[in-house]
């Protein structure tokens, strides 16, 4: 722990957990209702549409704030593997966060529903009616979301590493809240 | 872990009273890592209990149609697209906010299908007759409606539904269903019995122009004022025709259906009444196995006119999944198990078909050798 680590910028950390919690609420709620034939199914989907637009809407505001913030910097004593594994993940759960809505919303625009995000209000579809395009795109939401279930997971170790083994700051450059940076 | 950790940088290693150590914390992150990864199995259903899942349905219906044909829809194969339009009465407002029900006219485009899994079975059957319609109102909103020419259906739950397709699937070595599994799932739900009986009885119709056709499932219609209801519909013709004997339906050239509606719009416009039943209080919202009395209040609120047909491969119907719980503000479903059921089969069967590649329609494409077994 080095008490002159510093932080994320306030709107990237209040972001990140914002959306980490969106994320893994998708994340289940999705698994959850292809796994069933029960009244959660359509509870679910209900639910998972106008999620999935939220988080696209968040992703890009996060993009803006990762851009505007220069991120702290890793540990100089990080070996040079782990640092590539941090910004390749980082880079593949931005990718993931904002591909995953779009195939979606692309997804059910290919297969001519309606993109409701509540009764009465729907998004324009973003790709034209064509079978063969959503039976790809049905496929690819699915294999994407698998993916980033995993990074997810990595992303998980990886931060719980530097917080309970290495104690190097990184963890509590995203997870501190206090006027000073904790654990 | 790197070696060269600078002086000062980090505290000593933990190691005092009270500490886990580095061991412990190891196992702790191992310990959240599975837990989270555990979790996910479980809600995903690939560990825990089994659960019914969209893929046993159509893998079900797919070993019903003896294998997979591969583009087409796993139920309800065999269809033909249909256009035209339904014109609201305004009546229907009172019961549902729906802007169809008003007095204006919404496009159509529809499929009529004969039940069961295979595309290039003969129109012989006593199978249902079913209409399918997807309704583009001006504000964009869609509704999908999939109907059936019998009031009820033969099973109440998504359970009994894949037990009576595993049960009616043929025997490889007989090329007939297994009686003793069909009597075994009779025995356990009286209510596939009194099915086939009524089934028996239910004429069948000789046209799909001459068909009534019913929701099936309930739904719940909510006016403007917020106030729900729970209904049936049916629609019923305007024109007549007659049935097939089901003691002679060998003798039933094998599209009869699909020529007989298209000769008939060659002629003209079809029409069917739309008449919306609301719940009576011994009504069974959440049982398609049940008809309803039908004397309650009874509400025709508009048109529906079919005016032209498209075999598949040039049809819009065919890129169309007649989901039922595709509805505008107005309409949502009701507790009928049945209808989410619907959904997430209906689902599984677009993906596995449209992922396939778009096939074109059964009777324009029949494969120039019949199946062993199905010689006539």
């Amino acid at each position: 722990m080095s008490p002159t680590m510093p932080r994320f910028a306030l709107a990237a950390r209040v972001i990140h957990w914002i959306m980490a919690v969106m994320i893994l609420a998708m994340l289940f709620i999705g698994i959850g209702m292809v796994s069933t034939v029960g009244e959660l199914y359509s509870r679910l989907i209900a639910i998972h549409r106008p999620l999935g637009i939220a988080i696209l809407a968040f992703a890009i505001l996060r993009l803006v704030v990762r851009f505007t913030n220069k991120p702290p910097p890793l540990p100089a004593d990080l070996p040079m593997i782990q640092k590539l594994a941090a910004h390749g993940s980082h880079l593949a759960l931005y990718a993931l966060m904002i591909a995953m809505p779009l195939v979606g919303w692309g997804m059910l625009s290919a297969g001519g529903y309606p993109i409701v995000m509540a009764s009465g209000f729907h998004l324009p579809p973003i790709l034209p009616h064509d079978l063969f395009l959503y039976g790809l795109l049905r496929q690819a939401h699915t294999w994407l979301a698998l993916a980033l279930f995993a990074v997810f997971l990595a992303h998980l170790a990886a931060a719980l590493m530097h917080g309970l083994i290495r104690q190097d700051g990184v963890f509590s450059s995203m997870a501190s809240f206090g006027r000073r940076g904790g654990v | 872990m790197s070696e060269d950790q600078g002086p000062g940088t980090r505290p000593p290693p933990a190691s005092g009273a009270g500490r886990p150590s580095t061991l412990g914390r190891f196992a702790l992150i191992g310990v959240i890592v599975a837990g989270v990864a555990g979790a996910f199995a479980y809600t995903g259903g690939w560990i825990g209990p089994a659960r019914l899942k969209s893929k046993t349905i159509i893998n079900a219906l797919e070993a019903n149609a003896g294998g997979r044909h591969p583009g087409w829809r796993r139920a309800h194969a065999k269809g033909v697209c249909v256009t035209g339009y339904f014109d609201g009465n305004g009546a229907g407002r009172f019961l549902s906010s729906a802007q169809a029900f008003g007095k204006l006219r919404t496009p159509v485009v529809g499929r009529f299908a004969l039940a069961g899994g295979d595309p290039f079975a003969g129109d012989g059957r006593v199978v249902f007759h079913s209409m399918a319609l997807s309704l583009t109102q001006p504000d964009g909103e869609i509704w999908r409606i999939g109907m059936d020419h019998t009031p009820i259906f033969p099973v109440s739950t998504p359970q009994a539904f894949t037990q009576l397709q595993i049960a009616g699937t043929p025997d490889p070595k007989t090329g007939k269903p297994d009686p003793a599994k069909m009597k075994a799932l009779l025995a356990a739900h009286p209510e596939i019995a009194a099915y086939l009986k009524f089934m028996k009885a239910w004429p069948l119709p000789d046209s799909f122009a001459a068909g009534d056709y019913y929701s099936i499932n309930a739904f719940r219609f909510v006016d403007g004022q917020g106030q729900a209801r729970l209904v049936r519909w049916a629609m019923v013709p305007e024109q007549t025709g007659g049935v097939l004997d089901k003691d002679k339906l060998k003798t039933v050239p094998d599209n009869l259906l699909f020529d007989e509606l298209r000769t008939r719009l060659a002629k003209g416009p079809l029409h069917w009444r739309m008449v919306v039943t609301l719940a009576g209080p011994n009504d069974a919202v959440d049982d398609a196995t049940k008809q309803w009395s039908g004397a309650d209040q009874q509400v025709e609120v508009g048109t529906l006119t079919l005016n032209a047909t498209q075999p598949e491969e040039v049809g819009g119907c065919r890129d169309i999944t007649y989901d039922p719980t595709i509805l505008p503000k107005g309409i949502a479903i009701s507790d009928d198990p049945l209808l989410p059921a619907r959904s997430a089969a209906y689902s599984k069967s677009f993906a596995r078909r449209a992922a396939e590649g778009p096939h074109p329609g059964a009777q324009a494409s029949a494969p120039p050798s019949v199946p062993a077994g199905a010689a006539q």
